[in-house]
């Protein structure tokens, strides 16, 4: 019996991990294939392990296109992604705040149409919000791709920290009063230092959703020294700037570092917070 | 004056205003930038316009030339056969997967972490590029099948009934998130509702049948709503992988809006898409609802 168990045990190691090396084999592949001779990517495919490992694409890669090093795309990618996720969180810990703890003539109403943001896919606003931001002038700016996200336009991060805060005992707010407190410094002294694991949570989802967006800049960055990774990486690969395939992989796997290192370092936070808000990540 | 000043600062500090100005930000976003577009989107539906010319009402001409629309009707059918396909095999994999992970070893995190993986980056422009060389005439899935004998290599991408299986495959490669929730709602279940089945004779699969799967079917249909939505609105993987070629055999139903409102000018038109999408998936989130009481079990433990 308990020898039956270890092989049990053993067959179901050796599965899950099989099959889990499948799972994450073209990414392994990538990587593996940055490091070979660009021209011998494609003759040796089917091998891992590169005959000789050389940073040459790393190099090459770098230098980037028209004119433009991949640092600069990079560079703005880093600053978008950051001025927007400051300003999702921020703006969305508040309004959860206010969701959370106050009742207001119209809550329903707005708590509802927060849900349905949430339901509301960016590529139906795709054309309605163009129009509107050429409306504005906002076209080759990083404005539509920063500004919304000061307005706690995604429901998802309120939502989440909405619940956060729900679960913070009331009894602290009214502590709070009584030492003289106001809504809004029980806002800056009591909640906002409780919530942070959910905001860490929120600023993990929104750096990585907004470091690999690639509709907004697509639609709203023109000029090539402004395009963010991913929009270059999409350039770069195209085949009349360049069938470079040791320069491509090595971009496209700097571009997928900041996902892999939040992945490994925070990955307690990025668990929990999809299996709280049951969304996707 | 100072009297005056006190009573304003007393009304703002009343739980009511409290609320109004904390939810504020989101107020003025909302109106600002989705009510506002949708607004200017819903007129312009109406409309014949270009970008380079102004607005001329037009009533009901951009609907009408949909339905006779002969490649709109073929990202309709492309976009839902993406979506029925890819969506019902994504969470039949993340349900297994974790079915297999719910039990707990030294391993597990790593486990969950290969598996997830995937998802994680899965949206990626880098993704895409590197799937679009996998599935290449000289890539490493021809490869492979040729180191076991295949003779030729296939034209992945460029054949029209292959193409699509390379994006569901793509789809259904990032499962994770659905995993996750599957794995936090298996752990909710009680163990004793287990035992209870075991005394009563029940077996593994059996307990499978009539224990676990009754108690996940709302998870089952939370995932299923939301992966719906995300099925029929994929736009990132298909537009770089594939554009729609060929043959308009990948043309999703938001690279034909992208390319109508963008590339062809047809701005009115690509605004009278957007809300026919609307209102699909307003249509089936509707269907999906109303198949819930027939299937999903939502009394306690």
């Amino acid at each position: 019996m308990h020898k039956k168990r270890k092989i049990g045990n053993i067959i179901y190691h050796v599965l899950v991990l099989a099959f889990g090396l499948v799972m994450i084999y073209p990414l392994v592949w990538m990587v593996m294939s940055s490091f070979k001779e660009t021209t011998t990517i494609f003759t040796t495919a089917t091998k891992l392990i590169p005959d000789k490992f050389v940073l040459s694409n790393y190099s090459t890669g770098w230098k980037g296109f028209a004119k433009t090093s991949f640092a600069v795309f990079f560079k703005n990618s880093l600053f978008i992604s950051i001025a927007a996720t400051i300003g999702t969180v921020l703006s969305s810990a508040i309004v959860a705040y206010g969701f959370s703890r106050c009742r207001f003539k119209g809550r329903g109403l707005l708590f509802a149409a927060m849900l349905a943001t949430m339901m509301l896919p960016a590529q139906v606003l795709m054309i309605p919000q163009y129009l509107w931001y050429q409306k504005l002038g906002w076209v080759n700016t990083y404005f539509p791709l920063i500004v919304p996200y000061w307005f706690a336009i995604q429901g998802f991060f309120v939502y989440l920290m909405k619940n956060f805060i729900d679960g913070i005992p009331r009894e602290l707010d009214e502590a709070a009063k009584i030492d003289g407190c106001s809504y809004y410094t029980i806002f800056t002294r009591v909640i906002f230092p409780l919530v942070k694991p959910a905001m860490i949570t929120g600023l993990i989802f929104s750096f990585m959703w907004r470091w690999d967006d690639y509709l907004g800049p697509l639609l709203y960055v023109n000029s090539t020294n402004m395009y963010p990774s991913s929009l270059a990486l999409k350039m770069f690969a195209d085949p009349s700037s360049s069938s470079d395939y040791g320069a491509m992989f090595a971009m496209a796997t700097i571009s997928i570092l900041p996902a892999m290192i939040i992945f490994f370092t925070l990955q307690r936070y990025l668990v929990e917070g999809i299996s709280t808000s049951g969304l996707k990540g | 004056m100072g009297k005056k000043k006190q009573t304003l600062h007393h009304i703002l500090n009343t739980e009511s205003a409290a609320g109004v100005i904390c939810t504020l930000p989101f107020t003025i976003g909302f109106l600002l930038f989705m009510i506002v577009p949708m607004g200017i989107s819903l007129y312009y539906s109406f409309c014949d316009y270009n970008i380079l010319t102004p607005p001329v009402f037009s009533g009901l001409k951009n609907f009408q030339k949909m339905i006779h629309e002969e490649v709109f009707w073929t990202s309709v059918k492309v976009t839902f056969k993406f979506a029925f396909i890819s969506v019902p095999l994504r969470l039949v994999f993340a349900l297994i997967v974790a079915l297999l992970l719910f039990r707990s070893t030294k391993m597990t995190g790593i486990y969950r972490a290969m598996y997830y993986l995937p998802s994680m980056i899965g949206g990626s422009v880098a993704v895409a590029i590197l799937w679009k060389r996998l599935f290449a005439l000289d890539g490493v899935v021809n490869k492979i099948f040729m180191a076991f004998g295949m003779k030729e290599p296939i034209s992945w991408l460029g054949n029209t009934k292959t193409a699509i299986w390379t994006l569901i495959i793509l789809a259904v490669w990032q499962f994770g998130s659905s995993m996750l929730i599957f794995l936090s709602a298996l752990k909710q279940i009680p163990v004793s509702l287990y035992e209870a089945a075991e005394i009563d004779g029940a077996n593994k699969w059996q307990q499978f049948w009539k224990v676990t799967l009754p108690l996940l079917t709302s998870t089952i249909f939370f995932n299923l709503v939301m992966q719906m939505i995300n099925g029929f609105l994929a736009f990132t993987q298909s537009q770089i992988i594939t554009q729609g070629k060929p043959a308009d055999s990948t043309l999703f139903y938001t690279v034909y809006m992208y390319q109508q409102s963008f590339q062809f000018g047809n701005t009115g038109y690509g605004a009278a898409l957007a809300w026919v999408m609307l209102a699909i998936i307003a249509l089936i989130t509707w269907l999906l609802f109303a198949t819930k009481k027939l299937w999903v079990y939502e009394g306690g433990f």
